[in-house]
């Protein structure tokens, strides 16, 4: 529980970031802290160097445009959780992040961190895949010059704890298109007692048009490395009435998502997580939906 | 006065400092020139040391010196085991402070380092290479015992630590002639403590005067210091032992471990003050833990319902050594306990221990009535099924009845008062049962399944007598002192040997002065936890410390009251037999105005400038207070819980708790113990369990798999009490520290069965995980 020697850089903007990086191989940035910290503490990371850029004000923040909600990697879990803009154009936002851990961990982690470390348990990477998010990225070209790309959630999110991310580059942004009125939202988990992370989750988004189903976009996380498009729900939803049965038929289909790994530990079993699974899915559907539980 | 301060819920005068962070721990204390220890623990459960290499480490920058387990050898004797049960056969098996040949658990002690600062001394750690012959362990306490399991102690054969018996009636005949037996299997899982400050020790050895200072984070200082003398050879007049600010205990602070006699060993080696506090990695392997049984329980009853017999044979995992109370949890504190608070006949214990390779277990909150209760209360349940009666009416028809003063049980106690009835009707009242039994028929029809637990305990603690504490193997008395001193001004400080570490004696202490002798409770100040400050005393744990220690303080003052009310009747020239006493003032019987205020007395007996003939200055007085009985509170608890048939889950959505611990000197710490106490229970039911593979590699190393109780998944918990003094403790009080835990575990894990009750469900082991539940329900195996 006491780190590895390291050498400590507190950065204020991207480009002195950018450069610190560079300038010491094997660095790791550090945002909140609170998933990497741990690991240091353990001795199961011990980069040379810590570029801590918590202090860069261009990195934090909520704005919220015509069409898009940018937010800075550095935004807390519990800023957004609390953000009136975010909970009018992106209510999935708001109630993910008010899910998150516990106030502990809402004020200290940051969503930057939460995707970079991309922990298979955590939620953001379930909603934002749900919620079709773009991933602005700035590293290191030719001749030093910083380049920018965006990535996509899908493509963002490679494994446990993998992603698209290059050792030298900085998520810079967090890209979440408005909700419309005819989108609805949800998200269900099953949260380990001990962190309350999630063992099985689902973020449904779904547009209604009367009480039929005209598009919809399910996500499950907490079972796979990565988040898992539940392809095969989304499909048995659109163009049906959200009925009980019909949900529940829908919600069963989401085994044929699940072909892939499914990861299991002491405290759920992979096979328990599959059959839990479609319960999320449907818990997800029914608060989207605005409908009862049955 | 009008209110009296005893029985009075004030505010705990400890959490001011507590929640402010002003409190001093052991880690907070710094001597001038301290340097740090950090302790090499195997990583193997079970491994022989070829070799270790230390050279490196000693090499590294800041580092004074590494100790391995040839440095100590000779030097410290072995940790003591203090609790040898009598006709039991305990095997004192060498318990050597470092491991020098062979290393029993992971986080067994292999080296040790001292540098001048935390951060040089956990580094070089990592410099020590060790070279490990890896051997076969085993964690399970029955596998232990079987004939191919490795073997950890030359002289323990069978990995058996003891064997223990105890019985009364005739337990035989009464399953001969059974006519319901009902069997079942019962895992107690292995407990984690997590208290919240972990362990730490500061020793500092002042070589001219061969003076050994310990500050360490104990509930017992004063047995730290008999056993620190016995390891380190330094006599006990020579060694203090301070507990500073003690952040919670629940068993796992009881025993005196290596790791303060290792930082002993340093500072006297060195002649430098040492500190070792334990990361909470380490404390999840090096701090003891709890529970640890496996129970194979039968019994008997008349087809009406009527209990005939209970018995069992009991695994009881021990660790990789014997910890200093150790042997003492799954015998004397449970065995004992198998009657409960019913009328049973016939009982036997058949008490194994067991030496696993895992980390050596200890009390831990309730120390064995937890699992005497939970085997209890599971078995009735399941006679109740198997009869199809209410659970609560078999509970009902073996109740031992109302007593007052006496109540001899078949295994050979004697209780000393309780109302059990009255405690269970309050419960059904309180929670409207019969209306919760209709509610949860109705839910059944909608697929809604919600289950109600009910327990009905009755424990056994204020521990206790020292002639049967000498009598049962406990390697020391379990009287307490009190020594209570009247200051000049009017203050009073009250100096004990019992050590609190969050239970709320600095109040109820000054309450209990405050009552017996008229002064503002601000005027009284309670001292304690420093071995040349205070007198004897044996400890913090067994719900002692106000049944006995306050014993003692209620003694001493009424002393006091007494040479008080002689002094008064010589200053107001009257007849000694004319004097009283009441609500902080003497006066002369019928004549009210000629009286003296205790202070007044206080002020006189301090100057003694006008003392009658022959009567010593000063007001103060000592009271040694030996129990003639333990105590025995009771209650009834009453859980409610809706699972999800869907996916397992539990929402425990009612807790009630009726407990009575007699007269209660301040409610609102009674209540905050039960609080406490449930939610560590609900914990065993739920969510906690320390899980090992097969190598002994405990899996859930850290608060990340090892799940603590949350507040937002727990309901209120509704207190309740009735009130039956003990008929024998000179306040009337009996114990509260650990009802809820005791309680809270089978209550909550009947609910969850109770829900399940009409699939055929009758048991799960702990913690009753969703998925447990979940394939109990889908019946997946
Ligand atoms: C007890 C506990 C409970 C938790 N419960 C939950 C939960 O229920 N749900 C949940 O989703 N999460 C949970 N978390 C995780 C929590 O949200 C973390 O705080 C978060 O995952 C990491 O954010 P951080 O800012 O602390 O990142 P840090 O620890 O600072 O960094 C994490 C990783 O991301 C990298 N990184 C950080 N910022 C950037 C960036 N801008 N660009 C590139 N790389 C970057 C770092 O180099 C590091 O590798 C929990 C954590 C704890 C300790």
């Amino acid at each position: 529980m006491f780190a590895a020697k390291f050498e400590y850089y507190k950065v204020n903007s991207v480009a002195e970031a950018l450069q610190t990086l560079r300038a010491h191989n094997g660095a790791k940035l550090m945002a909140g802290g609170h998933s990497l910290i741990p690991l240091l503490k353990l001795r199961l990371a011990r980069p040379a160097a810590l570029v801590d850029i918590s202090g860069i004000l261009d990195l934090q923040g909520i704005s919220v445009d015509d069409t898009t909600v940018h937010i800075g990697p550095l935004t807390t879990h519990q800023t957004i959780a609390a953000s009136e803009a975010v909970a009018r154009v992106c209510p999935l936002m708001a109630e993910v992040a008010g899910e998150i851990g516990d106030p502990q961990v809402r004020n200290r982690g940051t969503i930057g961190g939460n995707v970079s470390h991309a922990d298979p348990a955590s939620d953001w990477p379930t909603a934002l895949t749900a919620l079709n998010a773009q991933f602005v990225i700035q590293g290191t070209g030719a001749l030093h010059r910083r380049v920018t790309r965006t990535v996509a959630a899908a493509d963002f999110f490679t494994g446990a704890l993998s992603t698209s991310l290059g050792e030298h580059e900085i998520l810079t942004e967090i890209q979440v298109p408005v909700m419309n009125t005819a989108q609805h939202s949800a998200y269900a988990k099953m949260a380990h007692p001990a962190t309350f992370f999630s063992v099985v989750s689902a973020a449904v988004v779904i547009s209604m048009s009367g009480n039929r189903c005209t598009q919809a976009s399910v996500v499950l996380g907490g079972l796979a490395p990565k988040p898992v498009r539940a392809a095969s729900v989304e499909e048995a939803l659109i163009g049906q009435d959200l009925t009980a049965d019909n949900i529940a038929a829908a919600a069963a289909q989401v085994s044929n998502d699940l072909a892939g790994e499914v990861m299991g530990d002491i405290y759920a079993s992979a096979e328990y997580r599959r059959a839990v699974a479609p319960v999320e899915v449907k818990h997800a559907i029914y608060h989207a939906a605005g409908l009862a539980h049955s | 006065m009008t209110t009296r301060i005893f029985g009075s819920g004030i505010r705990r005068r400890e959490d001011p400092r507590l929640i402010t962070g002003k409190a001093t721990y052991t880690d907070d204390i710094k001597l001038p020139g301290m340097v740090y220890a950090a302790i090499l623990r195997s990583p193997h459960a079970h491994a022989r040391i070829r070799s270790i290499d230390t050279s490196a480490a000693a090499a590294a920058p800041g580092v004074l010196a590494v100790y391995t387990g040839a440095d100590v050898e000779g030097v410290l004797k072995p940790i003591p085991c203090a609790w040898v049960v009598p006709n039991s056969d305990v095997k004192q098996v060498a318990y050597p402070a470092i491991a020098k040949d062979v290393v029993r658990y992971v986080g067994d002690a292999v080296a040790v380092v001292v540098a001048e600062d935390r951060y040089q001394a956990e580094d070089a750690l990592e410099l020590i290479s060790v070279d490990y012959e890896v051997l076969p362990a085993v964690i399970n306490p029955e596998a232990a015992l079987g004939p191919n399991a490795p073997q950890l102690h030359a002289d323990a054969p069978k990995n058996q630590a003891f064997h223990w018996v105890a019985s009364g009636g005739n337990v035989d005949d009464a399953f001969k002639s059974a006519e319901v037996v009902v069997k079942d299997t019962i895992v107690q899982q292995k407990l984690i403590p997590n208290a919240m400050e972990p362990r730490s020790a500061v020793a500092s050895w002042l070589a001219p005067m061969g003076e050994l200072t310990i500050w360490n984070s104990t509930q017992n200082p004063h047995i730290v210091r008999f056993i620190t003398c016995l390891v380190t050879g330094v006599p006990e007049h020579k060694i203090r032992i301070i507990a500073p600010e003690v952040g919670g205990g629940f068993g796992s602070k009881i025993a005196v471990y290596p790791w303060e006699m290792i930082v002993a060993f340093c500072a006297m080696k060195l002649g430098l003050p040492v500190k070792w506090t334990e990361t909470r990695t380490e404390n999840y392997v090096a701090t003891t833990h709890g529970r640890d049984h496996i129970e194979r329980v039968e019994l008997a009853a008349t087809r009406s319902g009527k209990i005939t017999g209970l018995r069992a044979t009991v695994y009881a995992g021990m660790g990789a050594y014997l910890s200093t109370a150790g042997p003492g949890i799954p015998t004397i504190l449970h065995g004992l306990m198998y009657s409960g608070p019913y009328a049973i006949p016939n009982i036997r214990a058949d008490v194994y221990g067991v030496f696993t390779n895992s980390t050596p277990v200890e009390a831990y909150r309730g120390a064995g009535r937890p699992e005497a209760t939970f085997l209890l209360e599971r078995m009735i349940d399941l006679l109740a099924v198997q009869l199809n009666l209410d659970p609560v009416e078999v509970r009902r028809r073996n109740l031992i009845p109302k007593f007052d003063n006496g109540y001899d049980v078949a295994i050979g106690l004697k209780y000393d008062s309780g109302d059990y009835q009255k405690a269970l009707d309050t419960a059904l009242t309180h929670t409207s049962y019969n209306r919760l039994r209709q509610e949860q028929q109705q839910l059944r029809q909608h697929g809604k399944y919600m289950g109600i637990g009910v327990v009905c305990y009755c424990e056994i603690c204020g521990l206790g007598p020292s002639q049967v504490a000498g009598a049962v193997g406990f390697g020391g008395g379990l009287w307490e002192s009190a020594i209570v001193r009247f200051y000049a001004t009017g203050k009073v400080n009250v100096f004990v040997g019992t050590s609190p570490h969050g239970q709320g004696e600095e109040t109820t202490f000054a309450q209990i002065i405050a009552d017996e002798l008229g002064v503002p409770v601000d005027d009284v100040e309670v001292v304690h936890g420093d071995t040349d400050l205070t007198p004897m005393g044996w400890g913090t744990y067994g719900s002692r410390t106000t049944v006995v220690g306050g014993a003692a303080v209620a003694l001493s003052a009424r002393k006091i009251r007494e040479k008080g009310r002689l002094l008064a009747a010589h200053l107001l020239e009257a007849a000694e037999a004319d004097v009283e006493y009441a609500d902080g003032k003497f006066f002369v019987r019928g004549s009210p105005d000629k009286s003296k205020t205790i202070q007044d007395i206080a002020l006189m007996a301090n100057v003694a400038w006008n003392m009658p003939q022959g009567m010593e200055p000063g007001l103060e007085a000592t009271t040694f207070y030996d129990p003639p009985n333990f105590t025995f509170p009771f209650g009834t608890h009453i859980a409610v819980v809706i699972v999800d048939p869907d996916n397992g889950h539990i929402d425990l959505t009612k807790y009630v708790a009726v407990d009575d611990c007699g007269r209660q000197i301040n409610p609102m710490v009674v209540e905050g113990q039960i609080h406490g106490g449930v939610v560590q229970g609900v914990g065993q039911a739920l969510w906690e369990g320390a899980v090992y593979d097969q190598n002994g590699q405990l899996l859930t190393g850290s608060m990340l798999d090892y799940a603590l109780p949350r507040a937002h998944l727990l309901p209120d918990v509704e207190t309740l009490s009735t009130t039956t003094p003990s008929p024998h403790n000179p306040l009337g009080v009996k114990g509260i520290g650990e009802t809820g835990t005791i309680a809270s575990t089978p209550a909550v894990y009947n609910a969850v069965i109770d829900a399940l009750r009409h699939l055929g469900v009758t048991g799960l082991e702990m913690p009753l995980t969703p998925e447990k539940v979940w394939r109990a329900i889908h019946q997946q195996g």
